[in-house]
């Protein structure tokens, strides 16, 4: 136990005895610190009503205390008299009642007062419907599902669908006491007091106001409507479809490794050429007197004579690219050399169909050619900086018109009548003026990530299909910026595609929808296009989360391609 | 270069205050703030921009106009709160000293408000006290049954229960109520006055049920009965004035002494005033009028409507005036006796309220006008079943049928309303059906007599045919179909018997080389048009404007909610009418066999 303690007067260690130590317990148990004093001593009862021999205090009382008071007299006789007199009397007794009078002169007409500002009135209490009453029809009162729907929303009760249990009554007699009908008034009163107010508009116009006014597509014909061929022979999903210039046949690239060539008319596979690896993209060379199909497969872009038409432009086309022009004193630049190399077609692959074989130092995702039939463009996308090429068939050179990488680069698009190159990134199109050899535009979509695009024939707006489920619509003229942006579709949008000669264009998706709308573009600059969906066309079947990969429209007659992941190609009229 | 702008210095930030800052500038405690706030009918406001109203902060503050705070600082209310603060301290030290004359002297000077200047101010004008008197009808209505309570003082109560009488008094005497409707809540009425439709809701009649104080608190409630009492005091006095009733109400009828009175009504009151108090909250005398004169409001002619270019809404308001104006007069010359087991107030006032007479045993309650004996009654109202004693002169019927009347504003026939008769459903005539919206049945009985297709007889009778007549089709129906397939069976029987064995074996044989007919595709072209509408406006949707796709989403999934809760009634009411009409069905063949 301490008992050395610190004596701050003088600055010594004190040790504390068993007495000091007894008194500081009893001081902080609340005891009396001296142990031996008696708490519970006899009372002495000093001033008490005996008198003692020797009073206390030995003073005589004073005269005035066994007289009576004169002020009080005085004051007394004056109350007296006023009373008297009638000047004094009892104060009368404020009525509790309260007194009504006419408060409001007339029914309408306001004094002029301050008054509360902006005041919103409180929203009067909703009526109540028939499930309320006392005796309602039985299809409102709960059944066994209602009853335990009503019990499961005990924490939450604000979910209900009324706040009480329709109840059904034989008479009025039996009608019992609401229970919460005080509750519920007081929630009233607090709602009154405490609740913020604000102004809401309501609405007034019906869900159908919302709908724009479309012309009737009806009126908008001729469209593919319905589903009239399906071309089965591949085995796997088909990448990609192309149409020959003269609307007769189209050939289809397939994941499978082939190339088929189909004739329109009857649905017969004409040819099939095999490559043996997978083939991305197809394309038609558009020249008509040249019988050319550009073909992707893997990193080769392939050029080769399909052998179906006209025999004459068969022959010609084989004529023509038996021999090479001679290149001169002409030499690829490194980087070229490093990125592609048009090699020799030997004899084996001449006889499969093979006229010219260009071999790329990447996969190519996309060819597309211009519309004279001389350049076309590969696209390959892990290119970097060399993912654009354009080749001249006629010169058999390459060149690479991008210095530096642009990003991902998507898909690419020669324009149709001037000599400008759309280059579609992941996010933007840009536009190149070749000639100049400048950009000259660049198209903000918006959308994370394009996946393909196509051009008016008249030249001023493209559409652009994206990952994420929309279709953009550029009008060149007017902005960089959609015009509009049309989410037609429940998932990415694959292909889009225009047509020729018919104000169309058609989307397709991997919801397995393909949609054709009216896009009917005026010459008059101040009137911005139409847009109408006019058709919604299901058949393609979904693989492995992919739906419809390509599409594309015919040249002269209102019908569209598409071809899926489903194996099949299909032809709407 | 301007002067910089700083954040929350102008705009929105400086409209609007907390009301921690409000209690600080008016320099008041919570409780009175909120009394304030509830007198002179001060609420929060719903900012636009939360955020920028709060300076920032995020948490959800309830937020005043600062304007209304300015205008709570020039209340003289305010003082006096703060002499009632002072006053209940000096109360309480007297108590505590058991100082009995400062207590009383104290006491005697309590500080008194009045609320007048309140009532002119949030009520410019009567029609706007008239338009807010739903709230304070129904608090009114439920504290006039209350005993004294801790902060409900008993004067508190009669108050409340005088002016809800003198209102009722006014109902009745303007002919003013328009819709009624017993719900498991209580009473629902709704009068017209003034142009203003005014619905309260009046308690079923039992005695007052202890609350906890965690879920209702007197003291709000009081402060709002508070205000209301002197609100309904104004307004009574200029309705009764308007009728050139005298205000308070006095009875029509010569007042007798309190023995005479007594000797009537076979009741013992002491107390005269008592008694002409409760002969007056009885509702069942007409009150004195101050004089003769025209009242104010007359009823307009039919060709004074405003001139509207819509023929039909004219038509239509024409035929609305014609039925409120029959309302008025609905019991008519029809004496009611009301048994001691139905609420006797709520039908007296309903009764009387559309121009009938009503009584009762005068053993139990003052007021009562004829006995039970009288040869004229027409109607005698009870809620059990027959007694011994019956009057051939008159319909025993159930409450219902009252409350039936007034809302379908025609005498409906007494048949379905008998004691001990399955009562028909009582409907709310409040509820009105949007398009798409389920309506019972029943309900659209009453519709299609209020344009005047059927008579209310007629709907009834039709009502009862139908269901019967639909039965019986059913029956036929069934029948039929047994006698063919008979038929059938019979017939092939007789041809097997007919075919030789030789003829059969061709036949089969044939039958194995005949080639089936292909049954032609039936174009249903109704559907295909139909179809047809549904994709077009299914594309048409895709073309909405991005701004607008969740407003129409959400448009949409509304009605389609609503549609759903229709069918799944309707539905439920298909089920319980077949489970309904197959019981009985069911005996009927077992009773055949």
């Amino acid at each position: 136990m301490l008992r050395t303690v610190k004596d701050l007067q003088t600055g010594q260690n004190v040790v504390l005895s068993d007495k000091d130590l007894e008194f500081v317990k009893r001081i902080q148990s609340g005891k009396i610190p001296d142990s031996n004093f008696d708490n519970f001593a006899p009372w002495i009862d000093w001033f008490s009503s005996d008198v003692m021999d020797t009073p206390l205090r030995s003073m005589p009382p004073s005269k005035t205390s066994f007289l009576p008071s004169k002020i009080d007299k005085m004051k007394i006789s004056k109350m007296v008299h006023a009373i008297k007199m009638g000047w004094m009397k009892p104060k009368p007794k404020p009525s509790t009642e309260p007194n009504f009078y006419m408060l409001w002169e007339s029914d309408d007409k306001a004094d002029e007062m301050r008054r509360v500002h902006d005041h919103i009135p409180a929203p009067k209490v909703r009526l109540p419907s028939n499930a309320e009453s006392y005796n309602p029809p039985s299809e409102y009162l709960f059944d066994e599902k209602e009853m335990k729907d009503w019990d499961s929303k005990d924490d939450e009760p604000w979910k209900r669908r009324y706040n009480f249990i329709p109840q059904k009554y034989k008479s009025l007699r039996e009608v019992p006491a609401y229970d919460n009908y005080t509750r519920e008034r007081f929630q009233r009163c607090l709602d009154l007091y405490l609740c913020p107010r604000a102004k809401k508009m309501r609405l007034t116009i019906k869900a159908e106001d919302l709908v724009p006014q479309l012309p009737n597509p009806k009126d908008l014909q001729p469209f593919p409507t319905i589903c009239s061929m399906i071309f089965k022979g591949h085995s796997h999903m088909v990448r990609s479809i192309t149409l020959e210039p003269h609307g007769q046949f189209f050939a289809s690239g397939s994941e499978d490794g082939t190339v088929k060539v189909w004739e329109i008319a009857t649905g017969r596979c004409m040819k099939t050429f095999e490559f043996g690896c997978v083939i991305r993209w197809v394309e038609w060379c558009p020249n008509k007197s040249l019988s050319l199909l550009a073909v992707a497969a893997d990193s080769d872009v392939m050029l080769i004579n399909p052998g179906v038409g006209d025999k004459l432009i068969i022959e010609k086309t084989d004529l023509l690219l038996s021999e090479t022009p001679d290149q001169g004193d002409y030499h690829p630049s490194e980087r070229v050399k490093g990125a592609v190399q048009w090699e020799p077609v030997d004899e084996e692959k001449w006889s499969k169909g093979i006229r010219i074989l260009i071999r790329h130092f990447k996969n190519v995702n996309q060819v597309t050619w211009h519309a004279k039939g001389d350049y076309f463009a590969s696209v390959m996308s892990d290119g970097q900086n060399r993912s654009v090429l354009i080749h001249q068939l006629s010169s058999r050179r390459s060149q690479l018109p991008l210095n530096r990488s642009k990003g991902l680069i998507q898909c690419v698009l020669f324009h149709p009548i001037r000599p400008i190159f759309f280059i579609a990134t992941q996010r933007h199109v840009r536009v190149y003026d070749l000639l100049k050899q400048e950009m000259v535009k660049k198209l903000i979509s918006g959308a994370k990530w394009i996946s393909s695009m196509s051009i008016h024939p008249g030249g001023d707006n493209v559409i652009v299909g994206t990952y994420d489920k929309k279709v953009m619509w550029f009008d060149l003229d007017l902005s960089t910026k959609p015009y509009q942006t049309l989410r037609f579709h429940g998932n990415a949008v694959r292909s889009v595609a225009f047509h020729k000669r018919y104000p169309l264009f058609a989307s397709g998706s991997d919801d397995c929808n393909l949609i054709i709308s009216h896009g009917m573009v005026y010459n008059d600059l101040l009137q911005n296009p139409l847009i109408v969906p006019v058709k919604k066309l299901r058949g393609h079947d979904k693989f492995s989360d992919f739906g419809i990969l390509s599409i594309m429209f015919h040249n002269m007659q209102p019908w569209v391609f598409s071809s899926g992941a489903d194996k099949t190609i299909r032809l709407y009229t | 270069m301007g002067k910089i702008k700083k954040k929350y210095e102008s705009g929105e930030a400086t409209a609007f205050m907390s009301r921690k800052m409000a209690l600080r500038k008016l320099q008041l405690s919570l409780k009175m703030f909120r009394k304030l706030c509830i007198l002179k009918g001060i609420y929060p406001r719903e900012p636009k921009n939360r955020k920028k109203a709060q300076k920032g902060a995020t948490d959800k503050k309830t937020l005043y106009l600062k304007k209304d705070i300015q205008f709570l600082l020039h209340e003289p209310i305010v003082w006096k709160l703060r002499e009632h603060k002072v006053y209940l301290r000096k109360k309480g030290r007297a108590k505590a000293l058991h100082d009995k004359v400062a207590l009383k002297r104290v006491v005697d000077n309590k500080p008194m408000y009045k609320l007048d200047h309140i009532v002119k101010e949030r009520y410019p004008t009567f029609i706007d006290a008239i338009r807010d008197l739903d709230d304070c009808l129904t608090l009114t209505f439920l504290f006039s049954t209350f005993p004294s309570l801790r902060f409900v003082p008993g004067s508190m109560s009669s108050l409340c229960r005088r002016l809800t009488v003198e209102f009722l008094h006014y109902v009745i005497e303007a002919r003013a109520l328009r819709k009624v409707f017993v719900s498991i809540k209580g009473y629902y009425y709704q009068a017209e006055i003034k142009g203003q439709t005014v619905t309260w809701i009046v308690p079923h009649y039992f005695g007052f049920q202890p609350q906890s104080p965690d879920e209702v608190d007197f003291r709000i409630m009081a402060t709002f009965v508070e205000f209301y009492n002197t609100v309904l005091g104004f307004t009574n006095f200029r309705l009764f004035h308007s009728l050139n009733i005298c205000y308070p109400p006095k009875l029509l009828t010569p007042r007798g002494t309190a023995e005479e009175l007594n000797a009537t009504n076979r009741l013992h009151w002491d107390n005269e005033e008592d008694l002409v108090s409760e002969r007056v909250a009885a509702l069942n005398q007409s009150l004195l009028r101050s004089s003769d004169a025209p009242v104010e409001e007359q009823v307009p002619e039919m060709d004074e409507f405003p001139v509207t270019d819509d023929a039909e809404k004219l038509e239509e308001m024409k035929r609305e005036a014609e039925r409120v104006k029959k309302l008025k007069n609905l019991f008519g010359g029809l004496k009611f006796y009301l048994g001691r087991e139905v609420p006797r107030e709520a039908l007296c006032f309903m009764i009387r309220a559309v121009g009938g007479q009503a009584s009762w045993n005068g053993d139990l309650f003052p007021g009562a006008t004829f006995d039970e004996s009288d040869d004229t009654i027409t109607h005698q109202i009870t809620d059990r079943n027959l007694e011994n004693k019956q009057h051939v002169s008159r319909y025993y019927i159930q409450p219902q049928w009252v409350f039936d009347c007034i809302n379908a504003r025609a005498l409906l026939p007494v048949d379905k309303y008998f004691p001990g008769a399955v009562l028909p459903p009582h409907l709310s005539p409040f509820h009105t059906e949007r398009e798409g919206d389920y309506m019972p049945p029943e309900k659209r009985k009453f519709v299609d007599m209020e344009k005047g297709i059927v008579t209310p007889e007629d709907a009834f009778e039709l009502a009862n045919a139908g269901e019967e007549g639909e039965q019986e089709e059913e029956d036929d129906d069934d029948d039929d179909i047994d006698e063919e397939e008979d038929e059938g069976d019979l017939e092939a029987s007789e041809e097997d018997e007919e075919l030789d064995e030789d003829e059969r074996a061709l036949k089969d044989l044939k039958k194995q080389m005949k080639v089936t007919k292909g049954e032609a595709e039936i174009i249903d072209e109704l559907k295909k048009r139909d179809d047809e509408t549904k994709e077009q406006w299914r594309l048409r949707t895709m073309m909405i404007k991005n701004k607008h796709k969740r407003l129409y989403r959400k448009m949409m999934d509304s009605r389609r909610k609503r549609r759903r809760e229709a069918d799944r009634l309707a539905s439920k009411r298909i089920q319980i009418d077949e489970s309904t009409t197959k019981k009985p069905k069911k005996t009927k063949k077992s009773k055949a066999k």
